[in-house]
């Protein structure tokens, strides 16, 4: 049980990393950090089952962080797009030093 | 001071006399130096450099306004109309500067009296604090005071008082008179460190700090840019010397172990007679000794250094510091006697410089230049002494010359005085100091006239005078051991050390010769004949005020009974030799090393040698009466070029040339194109200072090229970081 449960999260998180790495919509790359975020919450809740309680603990802590980072992440993407026009991260490269 | 007492200075017969003061020796002219050298600082703001300054009343307190000339003045030669105002503090400077040297006079005579009644077999040694404690090296800050050492102090103490008293007249009207009897107060404290130390790292000290001061006052006019480089001549070739100083204390103490006096003489026994290790140091010794004491090749410094006021040319270059590498022979006696090759070297090396000089002093027309040759070839001749390890004659000579060469300085210093203060008064811009300028002064200056002539009798070795007694000994010693001594029996580079010997002692002899030749010649040229200095200002010459002239007379009776210090025991004038018989504690036991049973040679032998030396002496002052004629000379603008040898003897053999040719140049070009463009611009500067710089902005600039600002990429490059991170934990 526990292994399908792990392969089931990894294969999701591989997912969510090529998400993040091949699509251009900031919106779809947000969605698969997301993703990734849920994939690792899946493992701590499977681990939980033989490591005690712990596991669902930081599973809460985890979507408590990811809550907050989507209003900030969303807000960060809206005034980009205010700003720019688009959420195509190729056309942005405001980071370059 | 005193912070702890050594425990064997304790049981020292002297320990409860005025010996046990002997650090207030070096004290007192520290403290005139302290007290000059503030009031000169203070004084600065408001000193006679700015004569608008001077508040008129300050004038008339320190009086004597009517002195109508100023001191001698190089540094200003266009600048001779300044207005003549004392320094403000030139009344207590006057006090303090030859105070001091009188107190320290005074107690050394003292101390002389107190050593005059014990037994000194052993040095009185005061140890003050440890002062390099680092592993096996100790030195102590210690003085020892022994019969050598209070000879020194007796000549530097009385010598210097009486030049500074002189210096009252001739620097009173100088815009830098505390300065001067500052830098002077601090030369007698080396000097005196100098010969009170207890070991060589003590007597380096001193040895560096008289060098230090001669620098201060040969550039003492620094203003004039001759003056400064003169003093920066003396500086340099001096360190020259100093090296060798250095590498023989290194090797003292790699070999011995010990840098104090006592241990180097109680260990130096143990090495090997004559062997490589003692000659090289006594040779690197020497080398410090011959920069000091400007000895061939390191000579060329004591001539120009004459560009300081006359009474430093009669104290430092004359009197005291340049007899410092006698000194310093005299102090090592015990190693040199150990190193017959490294003390012929010495005896030879002092003969050559001693016909050398002698012969450059026949025609050169600057007095102070011809005294300054002269003094290089008396040195000479101390170094024959000490050479061939007649010690006791050697620091004879040293005590008569600085009696007699101070005097003919100081006199030197009252004529150019006097010529100046002429010159001043007519506004000519002629040279106060050459002789084709002077002529007659007899008439104007009869007190500097007849001492002059004492102290040129003395020097050109005439009895009864002091200088006849000291080069007889000399010469005489180095004839007594060319032939059955030790000496004569070692090799110097293969020639048998008897040879030598002969030949040091005929280049002494014919150096005697030209020295009455070249003193007559100018006492000839300066006091006899007609006056060249012109008509107007012939009414200007008169001889020095009191103050100069007193201390010349007490010179000029030193001068003339200096001999009875050490009668040879041939003419019993009084008790014979009392200086050998005062020194022997310390120079015996060398001496009698490197002289074996030659010490005596016959009565008639003896007299034999005093006739010849007297007839050279007398035959010297005849052919400079014959041959010279004052009344033919015309003065200095009018005087043709010399040609032929007498011109390679104008221009001193053309050494300083040659020494230009062929160190300084090349030196200057080496650093120029290779030190300082190749190494210093092109290694340093480009390759490893600016290289760096430029290495350090390429890689800046690499990882620059990493920044795209494009998130996509960051996030491939985090990814693959993760992924090599994994795998790099999962292969373990």
């Amino acid at each position: 049980m526990l292994a399908e449960s792990l392969a089931l999260s990894a294969v999701l998180f591989v997912i969510g990393v090529i998400g993040v790495l091949t699509r251009r919509n900031a919106i779809i790359i947000f969605m698969c950090i997301e993703l990734m975020l849920n994939a690792v919450n899946l493992t701590f809740v499977a681990l939980s089952r033989f490591y005690g309680v712990a596991g669902q603990v930081f599973v809460v802590f985890v979507m408590t962080v990811a809550a907050a980072e989507a209003a900030v992440g969303l807000a960060i993407i809206i005034s980009l797009f205010r700003h720019k026009q688009t959420v195509n991260i190729q056309d942005i490269n405001l980071l370059r030093g | 001071m005193l912070l702890q007492t050594a425990v064997v200075a304790a049981s020292h017969p002297l320990a409860n006399s005025a010996a046990q003061y002997v650090w207030l020796l070096p004290l007192l002219p520290l403290l005139g130096f302290l007290i000059n050298g503030w009031l000169s600082i203070a004084g600065a703001p408001l000193g006679p450099a700015d004569p608008n300054m001077v508040h008129p009343a300050e004038h008339d307190t320190h009086g004597e306004a009517a002195l109508v000339s100023h001191a001698e003045d190089h540094g200003a030669v266009g600048d001779d109309h300044h207005a003549v105002k004392r320094h403000r503090f030139a009344g207590i400077v006057s006090i303090v500067g030859p105070g001091v040297l009188v107190l320290a006079f005074l107690l050394a005579a003292s101390i002389f009296r107190a050593m005059l009644g014990v037994d000194m077999s052993h040095p009185f040694i005061q140890t003050y604090f440890s002062w390099m404690p680092a592993g096996d090296l100790k030195v102590d800050a210690a003085f020892q005071l022994d019969q050598l050492s209070m000879v020194m102090v007796l000549v530097i103490t009385g010598v210097g008082a009486l030049i500074h008293i002189f210096s009252i007249g001739y620097m009173q009207d100088d815009p830098g008179y505390p300065r001067y009897f500052a830098y002077l107060n601090l030369f007698v404290f080396f000097m005196l460190v100098l010969v009170l130390g207890a070991s060589y790292p003590v007597l380096f000290v001193g040895w560096e700090g008289v060098g230090l001061c001669s620098y201060l006052l040969i550039g003492f006019w620094f203003s004039d840019k001759a003056n400064a480089d003169a003093g920066k001549k003396a500086f340099i070739v001096n360190r020259i010397g100093d090296f060798g100083f250095l590498v023989a204390m290194f090797l003292l103490f790699a070999n011995l172990g010990v840098l104090d006096f006592a241990g180097v003489n109680a260990q130096a026994v143990n090495l090997p007679a004559g062997g490589p290790l003692v000659t090289t140091i006594c040779l690197f010794l020497f080398l410090g000794c011959a920069g000091k004491s400007a000895q061939i090749p390191l000579y060329v410094w004591l001539p120009d250094a004459m560009a300081g006021p006359t009474p430093v040319s009669a104290l430092i270059h004359a009197a005291t510091m340049v007899t410092a590498g006698v000194y310093l022979v005299a102090r090592s006696s015990v190693l040199f006697s150990l190193a017959p090759a490294a003390s012929l070297t010495v005896a030879l090396v002092g003969a050559v410089t001693a016909i050398f000089a002698a012969t450059i002093g026949l025609k050169q027309w600057d007095i102070k230049k011809v005294l300054a040759y002269s003094t290089v070839s008396q040195l000479g001749y101390m170094f024959i002494g000490v050479g061939v390890g007649a010690y006791t004659a050697g620091v004879f000579h040293l005590v008569t010359h600085a009696f007699f060469k101070a005097l003919l300085f100081l006199g030197a210093g009252s004529v150019i005085y006097s010529m100046h203060a002429a010159y001043h008064h007519t506004g000519s811009h002629e040279d106060a100091q050459d002789m084709r300028n002077m002529g007659g002064l007899r008439k104007y200056m009869p007190v500097t006239w007849v001492l002059m002539w004492i102290a040129t009798l003395a020097i050109a070795g005439i009895p009864p005078f002091s200088g006849f007694f000291s080069k007889d000994e000399i010469l005489g010693a180095a004839f007594a051991r060319a032939h059955g001594s030790p000496m004569s029996e070692a090799t110097w580079l293969g020639i048998p050390g008897g040879v030598i010997l002969y030949l040091v002692y005929f280049l002494g002899l014919a150096a005697a010769f030209l020295t009455a030749i070249y003193m007559t010649r100018m006492m000839l040229y300066t006091f006899h004949g007609p006056n060249r200095s012109g008509a107007e200002e012939e009414k200007h010459l008169r001889e020095a005020p009191w103050v100069m002239t007193g201390p010349l007379v007490v010179l000029g009776v030193l001068s003339a009974f200096g001999g009875w210090l050490n009668f040879p025991p041939l003419i019993a004038l009084g008790r014979p030799e009392r200086l050998a018989s005062w020194l022997a504690p310390v120079v015996a036991d060398a001496s009698t090393r490197l002289s074996g049973s030659a010490e005596a040679v016959g009565t008639s032998t003896e007299a034999m040698l005093i006739g010849l030396a007297v007839l050279i002496a007398v035959g010297g002052i005849a052919y400079a009466f014959t041959r010279l004629k004052p009344e033919s000379l015309v003065p200095k603008r009018e005087s043709p070029e010399e040609t032929g040898f007498e011109k390679v003897l104008v221009e001193k053999y053309y050494v300083d040339e040659a020494y230009d040719r062929a160190i300084v140049t090349p030196t200057y070009e080496v650093s120029k194109n290779f030190l300082w463009r190749f190494i210093d611009n092109g290694l340093i500067d480009g390759f490893f200072v600016n290289g760096i710089a430029k290495l350090t902005r390429g890689f800046g600039w690499l990882g620059s090229r990493l920044q795209t600002g494009s998130v996509g990429i960051y996030a491939w490059v985090l990814v693959a970081g993760v992924l090599a991170v994994l795998g790099a934990f999962t292969r373990r």
